[in-house]
């Protein structure tokens, strides 16, 4: 038995670089680690796993910010570097682009439950497909011994020179446990790095959550008790002694989740679709045309053309359809069209207005502050927007839902009780439609043909259909009747 | 060709797709959401990603992932989302991943508001981040370019392996336009340095640590080499009536199109008045704008902040003849009204209406 376990513990793994040759110095077969430290025996475990379990070419290794940055010095597969506590961030972006890969993020306390915290949690709950290997020294040990969100109540350190004094600033952060409340992770269990026992116990973690990994079973979170001799300023005999009678005691190790067992695969991604048939889904529903000459205006009369239209009214009475609706409309004839909504808070507080350009030249501003045409449907759009109606222009009203007569004699004032004839017809919602035809048969622009042709293109409720041709019908009717 | 009337905003996601972008990661902000909702729609219909991030840090840094393993990504924000994205842009700068990011930018500083604004040109356009760096920043100024650019913006960030971002505005992401979809980008460029999880590029590493000053330095220096020939290839920019132009007018984006209007309320007068409007932002047309400055009597530079853009324009004029500036700012878009009346003012005659 003796040998069998020396050949396991002296075998260089493959997965560790044979020499480090990214490491900067002599000596490329040390590692840059302090005297002591765990990194290296962690280092190791994880190796011998993705050597047995033939994972070294699939394997993607994120090193965080910390001593551990130097992760791709050793590990010899596709390694990112990430910046401080985003680790958990780029193994997500990482794996769902590669599926099929092993993603390992390997952080340290400070970068995974200080800086980072956000993001470890939230990839936890999203049950990424990725293995975290999270090592807890209670320090932080590249910055030179500041204090960790793990470091322990009364534990010295430079950011914590008479004790950290819990009172102000917090209780060491158990992230095994906090992660544990969690749906989503499979398995959790805290292990440790001091006698030969408790590195078999770790061995066995490591193992466990890749080989839930790679049988793509979700989340797997090891954290690994770790000393860190140097920044405790102890020797790394002492060190050992103190992270099994202090740490232990606050981080108490075991399983804190496994439902590896239990669990089912998760289903195969699915593989994207080739770019050819990209298109089919990209524009499905949305109506396409090709243009068919070039725009006229035929016998419109001169103040009708080339208008720069605004609409406005509540939100709900179909302000923003009736302007892209008449911009299909244009379109469809070959004109050049902006619609332009307001957006924000201006349309959440009820009102709501667009703009429309109609141009037989591509359309420069798209925003207009002196409409030729108004289309007002409540009494507050017609107080802000009729002094705005440039002289000789057109202002269209409600005159169902707006009370006041336009003060305006510069301009032509054309009411139209778009809501009572739209209940008449069966929905006070079509008025919208109503008025659309009353503008267009007032100006000569299209015709309830033109109008149809577009309703049919854009309409995706074909039911609604009929009622929205009847009510353009009415608003052309009215007109009509009423000059 | 035909075409189909949509949202500049739509248009982002529809040209990324096009561009072969199988991947976006985001956090919802307004005026920008709409970018993330159409790729919740769009990505796994087609078979690629869409994840709604924990944070903005959270999505660029997915960006460096995806990115990193080779995929085409994309990401989309607001101005105060894309400040807490500067960390993972100048990460993405520092690895030399490619990426897109998109900037809809809004009234700052602060929590501001909303509106339409230019106030992120220097954050944008001067780097933002920490390092030295250069982010290639497209201004699109209609549907048809938040999808022409933003296709573009994927090559010229797999080509120079760099971010490139696109800089718009709440008005041109919600305008709608008639827009002409190029055919979809079948033959995607071969990333042998990214981090795929295979056997072929099981050696590579994504990473931006050079602890030793001199190897930073000379990395650096190889960037700036990069953006030297960006500096020469890749500057865009379109003029309108500068030929004989006595004041020529400089804005970009929702800007621009505004500006035109009141040049040609201009024209229609009889005034010699032209306008250029840079397309890449960086780099900037300050060639160009050289050799304009040798034919006309002054510019007048107008935008949607206090004077972001006008910096740039002095220094490619370099005092050869004065550069006027006219703002609004905190999500105050000019009218073409008040934009002519800049004009009138400016005009080297003194010439007003």
């Amino acid at each position: 038995m003796n040998t069998v376990n020396e050949q396991v513990v002296l075998k260089w793994p493959e997965s560790l670089y044979s020499e480090f040759e990214r490491k900067p110095g002599e000596e490329k077969r040390a590692t840059h680690y302090c005297p002591g430290c765990s990194h290296g025996v962690i280092h190791k475990l994880i190796a011998e796993a993705m050597d047995d379990f033939g994972i070294r070419d699939r394997t993607i290794f994120v090193s965080p910010v910390g001593c551990s940055v130097f992760g791709y010095y050793y590990f010899d597969c596709g390694n990112f570097q990430a910046a401080h506590g985003r680790a958990p961030a780029v193994a997500t972006g990482a794996k769902r682009s590669r599926p099929d890969s092993i993603v390992i993020s390997y952080q340290g306390d400070g970068d995974l439950a200080a800086i980072g915290t956000n993001n470890i949690l939230h990839a936890a709950n999203r049950g990424e497909n990725i293995t975290v290997f999270f090592v807890n020294n209670a320090i932080y040990g590249m910055t030179g011994g500041q204090m960790a969100p793990t470091t322990l109540e009364g534990q010295k350190t430079s950011t914590s020179p008479t004790g950290r004094d819990t009172s102000l600033t917090g209780k060491p952060l158990h992230m095994s446990e906090l992660l544990a409340t969690l749906d989503a992770p499979v398995y959790i269990e805290r292990v440790a790095i001091t006698d030969a026992k408790h590195i078999l116990a770790a061995r066995k973690a490591v193992r466990k959550a890749l080989q839930t990994q790679i049988d793509r079973k979700g989340f797997t979170f090891v954290e690994i008790l770790s000393t860190c001799p140097v920044g405790w300023k102890m020797d790394p005999q002492e060190a050992k002694g103190w992270l099994e009678e202090n740490m232990m005691k606050v981080f108490p190790l075991g399983v804190f989740k496994d439902q590896v067992k239990e669990t089912e695969p998760l289903p195969v991604p699915v593989t994207p679709i080739p770019a050819e048939e990209v298109p089919e889904i990209l524009f499905k529903g949305m109506s396409a045309f090709e243009r068919t000459g070039e725009p006229d205006w035929g016998d419109v009369p001169e103040r009708y053309r080339e208008p720069k239209i605004k609409v406005a009214g509540f939100g709900g009475q179909g302000i923003l359809f009736l302007g892209a609706l008449l911009s299909n409309v244009a379109l469809r004839k070959n004109f050049h069209v902006t619609w332009l909504p307001a957006y924000g808070p201006e349309s959440r507080g009820g009102t709501a207005n667009c703009n429309v350009v109609i141009s037989t030249r591509p359309v420069a501003a798209p925003l207009i502050t002196e409409p030729e045409v108004v289309m007002a449907f409540n009494g507050p759009s017609m107080d802000r927007f009729e002094p705005l109606v440039e002289p000789g222009g057109v202002l269209m009203y409600n005159s169902s839902l707006v009370s006041q007569e336009p003060v305006r004699d510069d301009i032509e004032n054309v009411a139209v009780p778009a809501t009572g004839l739209a209940v008449e017809l069966g929905d006070g919602k079509v008025a919208n439609l109503i008025m659309l035809g009353a503008y267009l048969s007032h100006t000569g622009m299209f015709t309830e043909e033109d109008v149809n042709e577009a309703l049919n293109a854009v309409i995706k409720y074909k039911e609604m259909l009929e009622l929205d041709r009847k009510a353009v019908a009415r608003g052309f009717q009215y007109i009509r009747e009423s000059q | 060709m035909p075409v189909r009337f949509v949202k500049g905003n739509e248009a982002i996601l529809q040209g990324a797709i096009l561009a072969g972008c199988r991947a976006f990661y985001g956090y919802p902000i307004t005026p920008s959401s709409e970018i993330a909702e159409s790729a919740a729609r769009l990505m796994p219909a087609i078979g690629g990603v869409f994840l709604q991030s924990e944070s903005e840090i959270g999505a660029i840094q997915m960006v460096y992932g995806a990115s990193g393993a080779g995929l085409r990504v994309l990401t989309a924000s607001s101005s105060p989302g894309i400040s807490l994205k500067l960390e993972g842009i100048s990460y993405l700068v520092g690895s030399r991943i490619p990426a897109v990011i998109v900037n809809i930018m809004r009234g700052g500083p602060g929590l501001g508001n909303i509106a339409p604004a230019q106030g992120d040109y220097f954050q944008m356009v001067k780097g933002g981040g920490h390092g030295d760096y250069r982010l290639i920043a497209l201004a699109p100024n209609s549907p048809q370019e938040m999808c022409d650019l933003t296709m573009l913006a994927f090559d010229l960030a797999d080509k120079y392996m760099n971010p490139a971002a696109i800089m718009a505005d709440g008005f041109t992401g919600q305008m709608m336009e008639a827009v002409e979809f190029p055919d979809p980008v079948t033959d995607l460029p071969n990333k042998p340095w990214s981090v795929q999880g295979n056997a072929e590029t099981a050696g590579n590493l994504i990473n931006s640590i050079y602890l030793d000053p001199e190897e930073l330095e000379d990395r650096v220096r190889k960037l700036f080499e990069v953006y030297a020939v960006i500096e020469k290839e890749e500057v865009r920019s379109e003029e309108f009536y500068t030929d004989d132009a006595e004041l020529i007018t400089v804005g970009y984006g929702i800007v621009s199109r505004l500006l035109l209007s009141a040049v040609e309320i201009a024209r229609a007068d009889g005034l010699k008045v032209g306008l250029i409007r840079p397309i890449t932002l960086w780099p900037f047309p300050s060639v160009r704008l050289g050799e304009l400055a040798r034919g006309t009597k002054k510019f007048l530079v107008s935008e949607m902040s206090t004077g972001q853009m006008v910096e740039d324009v002095r220094l490619a004029v370099n005092g050869r003849v004065p550069v006027d500036f006219y703002g609004r700012w905190g999500g105050v878009v000019p009218s073409v009204e008040e934009l002519r009346k800049a004009i009138y003012e400016a005009y080297p005659e003194g010439e007003t209406s």
